[in-house]
């Protein structure tokens, strides 16, 4: 029993944040550091031909200047992509080398080729003006439907395609299409988004000559895998001389996953000049070089048999990779997306077909839900579209394709085994909380004010707590996916939690101190949660994924019944009693059938004074553990969107928004809900605001809050957020995450309701009020 | 240029550039880092303080055009311990995740709650217009005020 498992307690890092305590990368400053400003591209594709850097160098202020050049003389190697993926033809997916400063052409606009280091930030942007960079400007292909016939973008890449990756049983789809009675087809984009957490990427890297140390604080959600590649894949330094420290960070959304070219270049500078270097990115910049998320273009057929059961399912993707192949950019559009194509449904058949196309635009790589929102996507518009088109109810038909709750664990046609699930029950509660009975008078009342209402569905599932390393490594990750936790019981009985996990946001000072803190029956208060920080934490693969509570959570539970067991071996023998007859229980070690009793503070403080412990118990009570799960989780729900359109505007408003969610156990209820809402507020920007677009010669359009919409308070409502459980069978916590479920269920659900309103089979997303104003009009 | 300015109730004086922004001399020189910048547009909010009283972009405003004003920051609101009511409804109503907007929607959010008007959902919402958050859907952010502004009145 684990009292402090589903309470909703305040968090503990609030207090620093909202008054102003909190440390962010850019609030660190060092003595003596200079600060950097990077020289971009201002071209999509160009040779460069030379860069003078004579100007820049003696501009006042100016203490160094770098090119790609410097880096590459240096042995600074490319920045790798961790995840290897097959084409069909059996050949490795084809990857464009990406150095830190591009050194002979520049693919993107915003590629940085050279960093200057100045006294201040105005010499280091007055240096940057001075650079002189010659460029061949050379024709582009920046629009992905047109890329792969599009001029070519690398050497010995051609057409532009770095693999075309298919997954499941194109026979099956096809005898499954033969035998339909009724075929489904869409035909769309998920459209390019940008991150855009409001902390800008930044770092502060120091050298220590004496102990030929490079210390680097940066905005990333994953310290040790950042150490990790640039040690053993950039070369920068070697990994025990490396420390990677990640503060308080401001949000990451999967866009601080990846390691950049800036803190690369940054580090290495402050190694070459023997003094600390600041970066901090303006938000232009953000919008240049940020990885970008989504981007596909679509073509999907669903086949049914006459009484609305699903036969097959087939998808053709092509998905935009941008200029290079970001750390994990080539699993996004195939292992996370493919494999997801199941959805909650028992659909016999499914084949997926992806091309992962180069375009001269920024890399396109993980951003919250990364892959599966577009599979769900895919999945619940199609549903719903085939729903209409036989007349039957949206629900109904859903209900009839459900696994249910009986078939788990249930296998699906592409490579996931999933444990457990309710479909029906979420769909249920949150047609009840929506109060879907009520539609039709809500509909006719928005009709009488000249509005048209519509309601839409999105039944998601995600794949998540990435995950099994097994698995992972045998699809072609680079790195394990495990997570650590280690867990110190100091000699006064406070305890200190050292975990992989990244909190930039999701409170896991709080959460995982409920975990511990319940675990040993302590006050909260006793337990310290200490992360991002690889001189401190010993190893960790970080947070995204939503894999946080279920991994890395896990471990300390682990960790946490090992400090039991051992402290069950100390009390035992100070009790004069057999461990196996000690009881452990609120925070009490009990000799059973006796008296006697020791607290966890007393056993914690007699492990450290060992009077007479005998042969083979060793002193101290500090335990570590490498949690590998079995299987992914599967967070799982039903989220409906109730949208008004205005006719004569195109201005479309979410006017009620449900979301009913399977998370598994849920450790802290308010925070969950949390989650929710935020992941929910970026699906609705992406359905109706968000759209990172790029102009035919590759020049960023959307560069800026100014053309970039993102929703701000009055472009959403209040949520209505409730869950179902379903405990995740094979890990110690019975958690499954719930950091992307709203980013992945809310598009679908919106533009569902969108089209619905409309009365129309698909609008572009976002639907801007402008899409929406033509699609009225048939235009 | 010298500035002299009553930052969180004290007297500062600093030295500053005439191009140097009252955010840039609150970050740097005074070391309030509690107050952030998230862009290059004046669309973000997170630089919001209080100038004389009313929250402006600290990133639009010239250290310089701060002379003889009275700035307040996150850090002069309230203290661990000592919080103003917006701090302690934003903690009890989970308005923040990562925190970095939240300085910037604290400072903005007094106004609100001070303007006297009375609130809703719907006029906090489009008061809170011109701060963004990445994190929250604002969701719990319309809760904290409302409910600071409730323990006002
Ligand atoms: S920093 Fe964004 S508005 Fe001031
Ligand atoms: S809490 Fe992260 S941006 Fe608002």
């Amino acid at each position: 029993m684990n009292a402090m498992i589903g309470q909703p307690v305040r968090r503990r890092e609030d207090v620093r944040f909202i008054t102003g305590r909190g440390r962010y990368t850019d609030d660190i400053s060092l003595a003596g550091q200079g600060y950097a400003a990077f020289a971009r591209s201002p071209y999509a594709r160009a040779r460069i031909v030379s860069i003078d850097t004579t100007g820049a160098k003696t501009t006042p202020g100016v203490v160094g200047v770098f090119t790609g050049a410097d880096l590459t003389a240096a042995g600074i190697g490319a920045l790798p992509c961790g995840w290897l993926v097959k084409s069909t033809d059996g050949s490795d997916m084809k990857v464009a080398p990406r150095p830190p400063l591009a050194a002979t052409q520049v693919n993107f606009v915003g590629e940085p080729y050279a960093i200057v280091v100045g006294e201040t930030l105005a010499a280091a942007r007055a240096g940057v003006d001075a650079l002189e960079a010659d460029f061949e400007e050379l024709e582009a292909s920046a629009n992905l439907a047109s890329a792969m016939e599009g001029v070519q973008i690398h050497d010995g890449i051609e057409r532009n395609l770095s693999f075309h990756w298919a997954l499941g049983d194109a026979a099956a789809v096809d005898a499954a299409f033969a035998r339909a009675k009724h075929l489904t087809t869409l035909t769309f984009a998920n459209n390019r988004l940008i991150p855009n957490a409001i902390e800008p990427r930044a770092c502060v890297a120091a050298y220590d000559a004496a102990s030929d140390e490079i210390t680097l604080y940066t905005t990333s959600q994953n310290p040790h895998l950042e150490r990790l590649i640039l040690a053993a894949f950039v070369g920068l330094a070697p990994e025990h001389k490396l420390r990677v420290v990640s503060p308080d960070v401001g949000g990451g959304f999967g866009s601080k996953i990846f390691v950049y070219p800036e803190e690369t270049a940054a580090a290495w500078a402050a190694r070459a000049l023997n003094r600390p270097v600041k970066w901090t990115a303006e938000r232009s910049e953000s919008f240049l070089s940020d990885a970008h998320g989504r981007d596909h273009l679509t073509t999907a057929e669903l086949a049914l048999d006459d009484a609305g059961t699903f036969l097959g399912l087939r998808v053709r993707t092509r998905a935009n990779l941008g200029a290079y192949l970001s750390t994990f950019g080539s699993s996004v559009p195939t292992y996370l997306y493919g494999t997801l194509l199941a959805g909650q449904y028992c659909t016999p058949a499914i084949h997926v077909e992806v091309d992962g196309v180069y375009t001269n635009t920024a890399p396109v790589d993980a951003y919250r839900g990364a892959g599966r929102p577009e599979a769900t996507y895919v999945i619940e518009r199609i549903v719903e579209t085939a729903a209409r088109e036989l007349g039957v109810d949206p629900a109904e038909l859903r209900r009839r394709n459900f696994i249910q709750p009986d078939q788990f664990p249930y296998e699906t046609p592409v490579a996931l085994v999933y444990d457990t699930g309710d479909y029906q029950q979420s769909l249920e509660r949150a047609q009840k909380l929506a109060d879907v009975a009520g539609f039709p008078a809500r509909r006719a009342a928005a009709a009488a004010k000249g509005l048209r209402r519509g309601l839409g569905y999105s039944c998601y599932i995600e794949a998540c707590g990435l995950a099994p390393s097994q698995l992972a490594i045998s699809l072609g990750a680079g790195v394990g996916l495990y997570e650590s936790g280690e867990i110190r019981v100091n000699p006064t009985g406070s305890v200190t939690v050292f975990t992989g996990s990244h909190s930039h946001g999701q409170g896991h000072e709080t959460t995982f101190a409920q975990v511990v803190a319940g675990k040993f029956g302590i006050p909260i208060e006793q337990v310290e949660v200490v992360h991002g920080d690889t001189g401190r934490v010993e190893f960790g693969l970080g947070t995204y994924g939503s894999r946080s509570l279920a991994v890395g959570g896990s471990a300390l539970v682990k960790s946490a019944d090992k400090i039991i067991e051992k402290g069950r071996r100390i009390s035992g023998h100070l009790m004069e009693t057999a461990p196996d007859q000690v009881d452990f229980e609120d925070g009490v070690y009990k000799a059973r059938g006796t008296n006697r009793r020791m607290t966890f503070g007393e056993v914690a403080l007699a492990a450290y004074v060992p009077a007479n412990f005998p042969e083979g118990l060793e002193p101290g009570l500090s335990e570590k553990t490498f949690y590998d799960p079995k299987n992914f989780t599967y967070p799982a729900g039903a989220h409906i969107a109730e949208v008004e359109v205005d006719p004569e505007t195109g201005v479309v408003k979410v006017v009620a928004f449900t979301a009913v969610d399977d998370f598994g156990t849920v450790i802290n209820p308010m925070i969950v809900e949390g989650q929710v809402h935020g992941g929910v507020a970026q699906g609705i920007g992406q359905a109706l605001l968000e759209l990172g677009a790029y102009d035919e010669s590759g020049q960023l359009v959307t560069g800026s809050f100014m053309d970039y919409a993102m929703p701000r308070a009055d472009d959403l409502p209040s949520f209505s957020v409730d869950t179902t459980v379903t405990p995740c069978t094979h890990n110690p916590l019975g958690a499954k995450g719930c950091g992307e479920a709203g980013a992945i269920g809310a598009p679908a659900a919106v533009m569902n309701a969108v089209t619905d309103a409309l009365g129309v089979k698909d609008v572009a997303m976002p639907a801007s009020p402008e899409r929406v104003w033509r699609a009225l009009r048939g235009a | 240029m010298k500035v002299s300015i009553t930052v969180n109730g004290a007297p500062r004086e600093a030295e500053v550039a005439p191009n140097t922004l009252l955010v840039e001399l609150l970050r740097g020189s005074f070391g309030l880092t509690g107050t952030h910048v998230g862009c290059d547009t004046s669309q973000c909010g997170a630089c919001t303080v209080r100038l004389d009283g009313k929250a402006v972009k600290s990133c639009t405003v010239l250290a310089a055009q701060a002379e003889g004003c009275e700035v307040t920051t996150i850090e002069g609101l309230g203290a661990p311990g000592a919080l103003h009511p917006l701090q302690a409804a934003f903690q009890e109503t989970h308005a923040l995740q990562c925190g970095f907007c939240t300085p910037g929607m604290i400072m903005g959010a007094l106004d609100l709650i001070e303007s006297g008007e009375r609130l809703d959902e719907a006029s906090v919402r489009a008061g809170l217009d011109g701060n963004y958050c990445r994190c929250t859907g604002y969701h719990n952010i319309v809760r904290a005020v409302l409910l600071a502004a409730g323990a006002n009145a």
